[in-house]
């Protein structure tokens, strides 16, 4: 086996009964992607010699383990655009949590992947830079918004990626790629020097071809921040420490209600496939009722945008980033503004700046907070009556690169996933087989608040079990 | 004052906290760092980073509620308030909207015909400070503008009260009444000048009578309580004069002109603001238990009104007297350790607001920045009581102790200074001085008594002010009818 | 339906300047993104408590110490434009 064919779990442990050398991995993973990424584009920017970028001091758990950071999480050396335009070759004078975690345990920051501008949208193609295509066929999007995150792992050039998710940006991609897309709970990590889009949503969670290496990272960058007051108070378990038990006698619920909607075909097989695997495996699985999928949409648009419409009014050109020049102030703000941003980026601003202007906000944002809180307790009642859910994760694979949809019917691709971001709660997209077309098809798997622990579980008990390949082979003229 | 209106005054007035740290960040607070020097990664607002709460700035804020009898909010948040401007980092101010840490609260105040007020306070909020522009020409035609961000992430507090002041005159005394509480509590130097007190003002008039408020105009930028003061005596006229002619007073924000002493109207900032408020979502809600309330109480001190009633009637003294030895709470504290060891407290208010007053003026110092203490005031007056010096002769050794710290018996060892009231001694001057000033005895002896004060002041010049003045006015006379 | 004027005043909070065509194409797909949201004005919710904050916490702080030094070049170095350790932005004009 290639080394960069090697899941992280397999990496850490060769280098650790010194097979393999920190240096070489780092070659490795350098070669390959310098073999691929001109048809991948992952990348926004990496450095030139990842191996000159190995600290021989620092040899934690991830010593000599390319990491790759989507494109909105502060680094010290790479730029940060976020996929936008308005943050071109930005350089932040500080580094986030995550990325002081990575390098902290030893790894190397491999580079900043392609995103849809400040994480809006759900193809990476709304990336103010470049399309990344999917490794499985590369006339696919990744989906997105951490489509290159999510491309990188699928194509061998990094064993682990980090995405964020507000409404299923790392999960959608991952399923549309074929990877392991991790979103944690809430709080479990740090947001710290992560570009908000939606403060009581976004998540960072890690794209992983195993679910195991999905564990292995949330123990490196998991943890109580004293930078980032959202980060959860909790003593942090090993994540890892249930992967090897049993799934027997675990409950799952399918919500079936979800089935009938308006779902491929072949997702929907997929699904009551792996709920039959459960079966085989001495699981019980049995039907749930979730609140309807549409109603957490809506209110999830509804509160997305709302934060997003402030978080994003610090670009305005005056400190950082680019600048458009005006007669004042005031127009300077609006020519930087109106320039730099995409159609999608304004577009999601004026929904939310709609939703809390004054005469709206008691019957649209309010109400979204109080439809929140509803959603929320019933997960919450059926999280006391079974352990996981198993559920659809995109309502379809990988859609064409450039595939002409209105607005509407990109946001209802984010009907399964956005339910647990209003809530909080964890939720893994995990690889279950292929389409006819030859693209990853996958389900999502959802845990109580804080429950990653036995969701990694589940899911690793089922990833046994459906034993799909994790890494495109991008050979030469496919 | 116009017997036809009613003058309707309320204020918000915003305070600047005295922590070490911003609001929401490791950075200095301090005033009058070089530009920028006082930010970070967090006061700018970059992208990613996220506020923490200060925790002092959290108390602070919770004392000046409590100290103003505001009830507290248990459960309290922090909201955005979003629009844009260069001094806002972030598009948004931290602040609190439906939940502010007080509500319905109450300051004192003395109107000038000595009777006492209750001014009612709507809220007690926790925000940070914006940075500071500075406009290279003047505003409207500057080609561009500068931005320090040192004062942005500074924690304040914004104080509304409601609309029950009725003259300018209480709006200053309110002003007056709420400096001297936060300065009792320390949790702020009140400096207009530097901006760390900022007021702004809504006046409305309305028939005596009426019930309803009339239309209100916002007044700002008045940098001084006799700023204030002055601009809503203008701002009353202005009103006065439009409702006589029938006119109305159009709703709008104005600004004080100093120079020119009048309101003006501030264009274009009528459009309707829409800030969008919503909750802080880095931030996490805040639970005020019983138990801190209580001990928030309980650290407070004794506030300025309290400590004047007290100081009148536990030292019986007249309230102009107890009103000026509140003023400041180490003044207070200066009095009471006197008082305590010194049983006239009238001669020692009088010290404290003659002498002390005064030396403090002259050397620029605040009560607390000198030397002198309480058990050294005592002594003083004991000094006199006894006969030891002269009240004039006190003053010197007075202003020796309040610069260097020396008790006042060493003093009048050191200079010699101790009063001669041996007779001996001073009859032998006094028989010297008659007999040098034959013309001025005449004078005494043909009826002119007064001129005998120069004789005093021949002694006493003799002897450099020790002679105890009595006695030697006593002593002449005994000489000159003699001759 | 969401107006055209009302789309300007929108952008007009938002800091952003719509072409004709910009206004014309939100103006539509507000409108049908805001019918589909208004899904949730059928929920019930009397009585329900509206959810800020997904994780149950409160009461963070910090110590009030000072820990940042002067970094003010460091916090420059990619402004648009500076002068004077200060940020330079075009002049404030009045709106008229």
């Amino acid at each position: 086996m290639k080394i960069y064919e090697m899941t992280l779990a397999g990496l850490i442990e060769a280098r650790d009964s010194k097979r393999i050398k920190p240096g070489e991995i780092l070659a490795a993973f350098q070669t390959r992607t310098e073999e691929v990424e001109e048809r991948v584009r992952s990348f926004l920017d990496r450095p030139r010699d990842l191996a000159a970028e190995y600290e021989d001091s620092k040899n934690g758990k991830f010593a000599g383990i390319p990491v790759a950071l989507k494109a909105n999480m502060a680094t010290s050396k790479l730029t940060t655009s976020c996929g936008s335009s308005i943050l071109e070759d930005y350089r932040t004078p500080y580094q986030s949590t995550v990325a002081d975690k990575i390098t902290g345990s030893g790894g190397v920051i491999a580079g900043k992947t392609n995103m849809d501008e400040f994480a809006m949208g759900s193809t990476t193609e709304h990336s103010a830079y470049q399309v990344t295509r999917n490794p499985w066929n590369l006339d696919h999007v990744p989906g997105g918004s951490s489509g290159g995150s999510a491309a990188a792992v699928a194509a061998g050039e990094v064993p682990c990626a980090l995405g964020s998710d507000t409404g299923g940006s790392i999960r959608q991609p991952a399923a549309f790629c074929g990877v392991v897309g991790f979103k944690p709970t809430y709080g479990v990590v740090s947001r710290y020097g992560l570009a908000a889009f939606a403060s009581s949503l976004d998540q960072i969670g890690p794209l992983t071809r195993t679910v195991e290496d999905a564990a292995i990272t949330l123990n490196i960058i998991s943890g109580v921040d004293p930078l980032d007051s959202t980060s959860a108070r909790i003593d942090h378990p090993d994540y890892t420490g249930k992967l090897d038990q049993d799934i027997a006698g675990m409950s799952f619920g399918l919500p079936s209600s979800y089935l009938e909607m308006d779902i491929d075909e072949e997702i929907r097989n997929q699904v009551l496939e792996a709920a039959e695997k459960l079966r085989e495996a001495g699981a019980e699985v049995r039907e749930i009722e979730l609140p309807p999928a549409d109603l957490a949409l809506a209110a999830y648009y509804i509160i997305a945008t709302a934060e997003a419409s402030s978080n994003l009014a610090r670009y305005d050109g005056v400190q950082y980033g680019t600048r458009q020049s005006g007669d004042n102030v005031r127009d300077m703000f609006v020519n930087t503004r109106s320039f730099s941003f995409g159609p999608e980026v304004k577009r999601r601003i004026m929904l939310g700046t709609f939703a809390l202007s004054s005469g709206y906000q008691d019957e649209l944002y309010k109400k979204a907070l109080k439809v929140r809180t509803v959603i929320k307790e019933k997960y919450e009642k059926v999280f006391s009556e079974i352990d996981i859910i198993l559920g659809p994760n995109s309502p379809a694979p990988a859609f064409k690169i450039g595939e002409d949809m209105d607005p509407l019917d990109v946001y209802y691709t984010d009907i399964f996933t956005v339910p647990v971001n209003i809530s909080g709660f964890p939720a893994l997209s995990l690889p279950a087989g292929f389409s006819e077309q030859g693209l990853p098809l996958s389900v999502q798997l959802i845990g109580p608040a804080f429950g990653e622990v036995e969701l990694l579980q589940a899911a690793s008990g089922l990833e046994k079990r459906l034993d799909v390949p994790t890494l495109a082979a991008l050979e030469k003229g496919r | 004052m116009s017997k036809k209106y009613e003058t309707v005054i309320g204020l918000e007035v915003h305070v600047q906290l005295q922590t070490e740290s911003k609001l929401f960040c490791g950075c200095s607070a301090a005033y009058g760092a070089e530009p920028n020097s006082n930010t970070c990664p967090i006061c700018l607002g970059l992208p990613g980073t996220l506020p923490m709460l200060n925790k002092r700035a959290l108390r602070f804020a919770l004392q000046a509620s409590r100290a103003a009898d505001c009830q507290i909010n248990q459960f309290s948040k922090f909201d955005r308030k979003n629009y844009f401007y260069p001094d806002l980092p972030k598009g948004y101010q931290i602040s609190q909207y439906d939940l502010p840490l007080g509500y319905d609260g109450r300051i004192t105040i003395e109107t000038e015909e000595g009777e006492t007020k209750e001014i009612g306070l709507t809220r007690i909020h926790l925000e940070e400070d914006a940075g500071k522009l500075i406009h290279a020409g003047s505003v409207g035609d500057s080609a561009h503008s500068y931005v320090d961000y040192n004062r942005g992430g500074v924690p304040l507090i914004e104080i509304v009260s409601e609309p029950d002041i009725r003259s300018p005159e209480e709006a200053r005394a309110y002003l007056n009444a709420l400096k001297q509480i936060i300065l009792y509590l320390g949790i702020s130097d009140c400096n207009m000048e530097e901006g760390s007190l900022r007021c702004d003002a809504n006046v409305s008039l309305r028939t005596r009578g009426d019930r309803e408020f009339g239309i209100k105009a916002e007044v700002k930028n008045m940098n001084s309580f006799r700023a204030v003061e002055r601009a809503l005596a203008y701002e009353v006229k202005r009103q006065e004069k439009l409702l006589d002619a029938g006119r109305k007073v159009v709703q709008e924000t104005r600004t004080w002109d100093e120079s020119r002493q009048e309101t003006v109207s501030m264009r274009g900032k009528e459009e309707a603001e829409d800030y969008r408020y919503f909750p802080e979502p880095d931030l996490m809600p805040l639970e005020i238990s019983d138990e801190f309330i209580e001990e928030i109480d309980d650290s407070l001190p004794e506030l300025p009104l309290e400590k004047k009633h007290r100081f009148q009637e536990q030292y019986d003294l007249p309230a102009y007297d107890a009103g000026v030895l509140t003023q400041s709470r180490e003044l207070a504290k200066l009095f009471e350790e006197s008082a305590g060891k010194y049983d006239d407290a009238k001669e020692v208010s009088n010290w404290l607001m003659g002498e002390y007053l005064r030396l403090l003026k002259e050397n620029e110092v605040e009560p607390g920045q000198d030397e002198l203490n309480g058990e050294k005031l005592a002594e003083l007056l004991e000094l006199i009581e006894d006969g030891t010096i002269s009240s004039k002769i006190a003053k010197e050794v007075f202003e020796e102790t309040f610069v260097s710290g020396k008790a006042p018996g060493e003093v009048v060892e050191e200079r010699g200074l101790k009063q001669i009231s041996d007779e001996d001694e001073l009859a032998e001057i006094v028989a010297g001085i008659v007999a040098d000033n034959p013309e001025v005895v005449e004078d005494i002896k043909g009826g002119k008594d007064k001129a005998i004060g120069f004789l005093v002041g021949q002694v006493m010049q003799e002897t450099r002010g020790k002679a105890n003045p009595q006695l030697a006015n006593q002593l002449i006379r005994e000489e000159i009818e003699k001759h | 339906m969401i107006s055209r004027e009302e789309i300007a005043h929108i952008a007009e909070l938002a800091s952003l300047k719509l072409t004709e065509e910009e206004k014309e194409e939100f103006s539509e797909q507000l409108s049908d993104v805001l019918n589909y949201i208004n899904k949730i004005l059928e929920v019930d919710t009397e009585g329900v408590e509206p959810t800020y904050y997904p994780l149950p916490s409160s009461n963070i702080l910090r110590e009030d110490e000072v820990t940042n030094q002067d970094r003010r070049q460091e916090m420059l170095e990619q402004a648009p434009d500076k002068e004077d350790d200060q940020f330079k932005v075009p002049g404030i004009e009045q709106k008229e």
